[in-house]
């Protein structure tokens, strides 16, 4: 009875947000306002029991011994930082601010930086001219990067017409192609959905 | 009506000759006081004519193929890679009596059709994993993502018949920043070193972090997204890579569903008349450059 439900809501939702789109009155739009605000409360319902398990998880992998210091600096970061915005806020000059600002936003930072390192070690890996599509991938990415670094102003008459050139039309075209099946398979995935054929959301048929 | 809004109202007089047949005229007069004020309240957007069409003509597709008898019986998928590898990767995960990862990536929400694909994914290799007593790790960055796999995972265990080796903790929110979930789902794979790890979702900046950490630790990797700059990431960094509308096309794949293989029966037929589209536009175009002949533009739209 619950799975029924669940698929009727989905139905009756899905051909109210398709509708939608295609209208412009206001009562349309407030429709979609509407739907789009309870989806802000549901969320952040659920981010509660999001930070609820990752509590309960860290917790009993502690008692456990498993990865305790990253399990302790995981717990220490979720209560630490509401606690510092709950007793002074979350302004200019607070703890909150200086922690986010000097702890949260270095950390992230530096984990963005390791992308350049793997950048580096993928492109070793993939630009190696085993067969003669990977020739031809190895020759358009030197292009590429010729044209995009400080040396490609010195044949820039030669390499950025090229390098344009194949962005724009071999890497574009191929570009369309994948984003043609991608927002086919969009199309029918959602519809599947919609008419309740496709169940695995939901943990599977019944 | 809702209060507060202006209305404006039309009032027409349409005159009809209802001596030949006065049932239709009837119904072309109320079609037209109809329609009148409907447009005039714009509660259609003339504006989206052209894609409200093709959506209807898409969706007709996809529901005529879905439930034409002839179209389930006949269809048959091609072979894709990356989805029969799926049982070696868990075979070597229980072999080696290493876990499983799998994780949706950073940039998805459960409303998108890559989520649910790849949810589809996450339920074969649940029931698999489930069989062979294997470790299932799902780390992810949204609390409703993670409340749906809980329900797919525990599901496809109970399915399995295995559904005592459903652990709850497996399944866990790790951060809903990009670059924390980045870390966490790093330190886990640095730390647990999972014999097979799936990328499948949409992915950001943090795919190729993920992708070659997992390389690093010498794990098979199948990936999959719907973001066409990551796949040349996965492409670079990974063993399979699912293109575009594979991933989609992943849950009749593996469940050999009739009625879902022949809803991606519809993607070809209308990969097919977007092709048609594009080279009578292009023929149009062409025409229109280099004749006299008045091709218009009505392809742009």
């Amino acid at each position: 009875m619950d799975r029924r439900l669940a698929l009727t809501a989905c139905f009756i939702f899905g051909i109210l947000m398709f509708a939608q789109y295609f209208s412009s009155h206001p009562l349309a739009r407030s429709v979609n306002l509407a739907i789009l605000e309870y989806w802000q409360i549901i969320f952040a319902f659920t981010l509660l029991v999001g930070v609820v398990s990752f509590f309960k998880n860290s917790v009993v992998a502690m008692k456990n011994k498993e990865e305790r210091p990253y399990r302790m600096i995981g717990l220490i970061g979720l209560i630490g930082m509401p606690a510092l915005a709950l007793i002074w806020g979350i302004r200019a000059d607070t703890p909150f601010m200086w922690m986010f600002e000097n702890v949260q936003a270095p950390m992230q930072s530096t984990v963005f930086a390791l992308l350049a390192f793997f950048v580096a070690s993928a492109s070793y890996r993939g630009f190696r001219a085993r067969s003669l599509q990977a020739a031809i991938l190895l020759g358009a990415a030197a292009i590429i990067l010729l044209s995009r670094s400080q040396l490609g102003g010195v044949f820039s008459d030669v390499v950025t017409p090229v390098a344009d050139w194949v962005r724009n039309y071999p890497s574009m075209s191929a570009r369309r192609a994948i984003l043609i099946g991608i927002g086919l398979g969009s199309l029918t995935t959602s519809l599947r959905v919609i008419l309740g054929i496709e169940r695995t959301w939901l943990g599977g048929k019944q | 009506m809702p209060i507060g809004i202006p209305y404006r109202f039309w009032l027409s007089f349409v005159f009809v000759d209802c001596r030949r047949s006065k049932l239709s005229s009837y119904l072309l007069m109320s079609l037209i006081l109809t329609l009148i004020p409907l447009t005039q309240l714009h509660w259609f957007d003339l504006e989206r004519l052209p894609l409200f069409v093709i959506s209807v003509i898409a969706i007709a597709i996809v529901l005529f193929t879905t439930y034409s008898r002839r179209s389930r019986e006949k269809f048959k998928i091609r072979k894709i890679a990356g989805m029969d590898a799926v049982e070696d990767a868990i075979g070597r995960a229980t072999e080696m009596a290493r876990p499983v990862l799998f994780t949706p990536g950073w940039g998805g929400d459960i409303q998108r059709p890559t989520t649910i694909a790849s949810m589809n994914f996450l339920s074969h290799i649940a029931r698999k994993t489930g069989s062979y007593d294997c470790e299932l790790l799902y780390p992810t960055h949204d609390p409703v993502i993670m409340t749906v796999a809980q329900e797919v995972i525990k599901e496809a265990y109970a399915r399995a018949g295995y559904v005592d080796r459903y652990r709850d903790s497996n399944v866990t929110y790790v951060s809903s920043s990009q670059f924390g979930y980045a870390a966490a789902v790093d330190g886990m794979i640095s730390r647990k070193k999972p014999a097979s790890i799936f990328l499948l979702g949409t992915f950001e900046a943090e795919s190729l972090i993920l992708a070659e950490t997992g390389n690093s630790i010498g794990a098979i990797q199948i990936a999959g997204t719907d973001s066409t700059i990551q796949l040349s990431f996965f492409i670079v960094a990974c063993d399979y890579t699912l293109i575009g509308e594979e991933l989609f096309a992943a849950s009749g794949y593996l469940s050999q569903d009739p009625s879902i293989l022949a809803s991606v029966r519809a993607q070809d037929i209308l990969k097919l008349l977007i092709a048609l589209f594009i080279l009578v536009a292009v023929v149009a175009a062409t025409l229109g450059q280099v004749t006299d002949i008045a091709t218009g533009d009505w392809w742009v739209f």
